[in-house]
């Protein structure tokens, strides 16, 4: 009877001691708030994932405070953000994605009026306020978009007798593009690649460079006509025919067949303008990590004007904007949010930090402090050239589209126009109609 | 022996009760609490009543989805039991190797949801492409190519539901139909099925609550392409949330009604196949 009452007692004894450890994993996660306060970064671009997490990893070396960066997968964000916030540690430091993103999250985000990276700001024009003036998010990187080109094939294409062109500066507007692009696709075979464009894949890791950076340059041209500024409640169809002339061009000169197109990613578009199978891939400054050192050269990657055979388009820049803007946690300790503050600005002051934004990560920033830092990515200094030139950038106005579901809309519509299972008329609908009706349930 | 349950009882389920509490009660009566809501997270939240329940009557995509979801829940139903039953049958035997075919039927189940949907993609699309097409060609490829998928993970774990079944029919009733002259088909459908009941309705629950819920393989091998007609309920409830501002309360009530109609669906076939159960 002993023995049995005692192999009870230690089986309950091990049990206990089991349901206490479970329980003191589960409540020690809270504990750390330290007077001096910890940094949490809620990261939006997985290409510069491992630069954050190693510019912290150097900050917190030099000053003792934790910082820990995480990072949402593409096209994740929102809804890696939503439950982040949630939790009881959520993310002290995180991004909007402009004025829609703030409609959102603008309840959440602290007061940034007195903060060093407001006071450094080239342009304190545009940072994101509030309605009652305070400043909410601000800017952090500028970016820059376009066709990226492997001058060397294009070069050989040119050298080919039959090339439309003579010089790569002949193409500054729709028609050459197209007589080029055409031009390649029927020599690939000569030229050693699979096709004039990468494929134009609707995985969503890749879709969104159609259905909202391409889509941004009808916005942008009905905008400018009309003279719309702000979110409109409705837009016309005026330039779709525009969208629908590169959009063609993109799925019939591609290396893939534009019925199959629903699953290639963007890691295949990026191999196959890496590996040199194709001249072109619509992309922007954010890519060049991914596709430097591999079989293109540096000194062979230029960046064209989207051109839509608008009017006026010879004088078309690159399209240069923004859809990353700082935000700073206002549920989280008075010692966290100063602690971000403090890591922000060492981030745009100190050598360390101003290092990786320009070159590691190949920012181009708006703050003052990065007069002597200027970026060596060949996309930036294409930018620059055509800005020097006098051509004017190509605004981003997709930070006012309505939401998610007006994108995903157009994005569907265009992959049904690809397969060949829908027509032209579907894309139109669920670009115009969509935005009047996606407007109106999101905003009452 | 119950003394010592109660003393000692509520230590070994405690743990259980509490993640059950924590886990799985709490996150129902907060999400019940949340579909009458609107909210951007689940701590910050305005009551706003039944609007988001009415914001689901308009919403023809939901409707469809819910279709779609039936039906793909009755035809993935019917297919897995049938072949399970089959296979269960056929293996219920003693033949050399008859442990490796029960294993090699029931590994595809092990493999997870999204990796599995990733190679069905592959796998799909790369016999499609022999047609210059994809899966996203039309709402029907992904349906059947989702019922593939769905049989070919769940068929094996319903087969070992079934051999177990089968397994604890005394052999005498058998040889007792035999002897009284019975032919193979009639013996399986008068004596082995009756008895088997048990093991139907715990497989019918199964395949028709997991036709219902199904997420991961939806979302990795179409993502609801084309335009959200291959999407399924759960998938639509994720992309309510997420895809406009103000609607993560919707997203919630449509959860609720989800719900309520697995509950619904589930009781109702429990208790029919419960009343046809036979006791040996």
């Amino acid at each position: 009877m002993m023995k049995r009452r005692m192999v009870t007692l230690v089986a309950a004894g091990i049990a206990v001691t089991a349901v206490m450890g479970a329980l003191a994993g589960c409540s020690a996660g809270s504990d750390d708030s330290s007077a001096e306060g910890k940094v949490y970064y809620l990261n939006f671009k997985p290409e510069q994932a491992e630069n954050w997490v190693a510019l912290a990893a150097e900050y917190t070396k030099k000053t003792g405070v934790q910082v820990d960066v995480q990072t949402a997968a593409s096209g994740t964000y929102e809804t890696t953000l939503k439950s982040e916030m949630a939790k009881s540690n959520p993310p002290t430091l995180f991004q909007v994605n402009g004025p829609v993103g703030l409609a959102t999250w603008g309840d959440y985000a602290a007061d940034l009026s007195d903060s060093a990276i407001y006071e450094h700001l080239n342009d304190q024009s545009v940072a994101l306020t509030g309605d009652d003036g305070e400043v909410l998010a601000i800017q952090y990187v500028q970016e820059t978009y376009g066709i990226i080109y492997n001058k060397k094939l294009l070069n050989d294409y040119i050298a080919l007798p039959d090339a439309a062109i003579t010089s790569i500066d002949e193409i500054d507007n729709f028609d050459t593009l197209k007589a080029v692009a055409e031009g390649i696709q029927a020599n690939k075979d000569a030229l050693g690649v699979e096709g004039a464009f990468t494929s134009a894949g609707f995985d969503p890791s890749s879709d969104w460079r159609f259905k909202t950076h391409l889509a941004n340059i009808p916005l942008y041209y009905q905008f400018k006509a009309d003279g719309v500024t702000g979110q409109p409640a409705t837009i016309t169809d005026e330039y779709l025919d525009g969208y629908q002339r590169i959009f063609d061009l993109y799925i019939n000169n591609s290396t893939t067949e534009r019925t199959l197109l629903s699953s290639k990613t963007t890691e295949d578009a990026n191999a196959e303008f890496a590996l040199g199978k194709a001249v072109f891939y619509q992309t922007g400054t954010w890519a060049y990590n991914d596709i430097k050192g591999q079989a293109v050269a540096d000194e062979d990657l230029g960046m064209l004007p989207i051109y839509i055979g608008a009017d006026g388009e010879e004088n078309q820049g690159l399209t240069t904007g923004s859809e990353n803007y700082w935000a700073i946690n206002n549920e989280v300790s008075e010692a966290d949010q100063q602690a971000t503050l403090d890591f922000l600005e060492w981030v745009i002051t100190s050598d360390e930090g101003r290092d990786s934004l320009a070159n590691t990560m190949g920012f181009v920033t708006p703050f003052d402090t990065f007069a002597d830092y200027l970026p060596s990515n060949p996309f930036i200094l294409a930018d620059a050239a055509y800005t020097a030139a006098g051509k004017t950038a190509v605004t981003w106005n997709f930070t006012v589209m309505p939401s998610e579901e007006w994108k995903n809309g157009v994005g569907q519509a265009l992959l049904q126009y690809a397969q060949e299972t829908g027509d032209w008329a579907g894309v139109e609908t669920a670009f115009v109609d969509g935005w009047a009706s996606e407007y109106k349930l999101t905003n009452g | 022996m119950k003394k010592s349950l109660a003393r000692w009882g509520w230590l070994f389920t405690g743990p259980t009760l509490a993640a059950f509490i924590i886990g799985f009660i709490i996150p129902l009566v907060l999400g019940v609490y949340l579909s009458f809501t609107e909210f951007r997270t689940v701590t910050r939240s305005t009551w706003v009543g039944f609007d988001n329940y009415a914001k689901l009557i308009g919403d023809e995509i939901f409707l469809h989805s819910l279709w779609y979801t039936a039906a793909f829940a009755i035809v993935t139903t019917i297919l897995i039991n049938v072949f399970a039953f089959a296979i269960a049958y056929m293996l219920v035997k003693k033949f050399r190797g008859r442990n490796v075919f029960r294993s090699v039927f029931f590994m595809p189940n092990l493999i997870g949801g999204i990796v599995l949907g990733y190679i069905w993609l592959l796998l799909l699309n790369g016999i499609l492409g022999f047609w210059a097409r994809s899966i996203t060609y039309d709402a029907t490829y992904g349906f059947w190519g989702m019922v593939i998928l769905m049989c070919w993970q769940q068929i094996g774990y319903m087969m070992v539901i079934y051999i177990a079944g089968l397994q604890s029919i005394p052999a005498e009733l058998i040889e007792a139909a035999e002897m009284d002259g019975a032919s193979r088909a009639r013996s399986l459908r008068s004596v082995i099925i009756p008895l088997v009941m048990p093991s139907i309705t715990v497989c019918t629950f199964l395949t028709i609550t997991n036709g219902f819920k199904m997420f991961d393989q939806n979302l990795a091998l179409t993502n609801g392409a084309p335009s959200r007609l291959s999407e399924l309920l759960a998938l639509n409830i994720f992309n309510t949330f997420y895809g406009r501002p103000g609607f993560e309360g919707v997203g919630q009530a449509k959860a609720v009604v989800f719900l309520l109609i697995v509950a619904v669906i589930a009781l109702v076939q429990n208790r029919y196949a419960r009343s046809k159960e036979a006791i040996a």
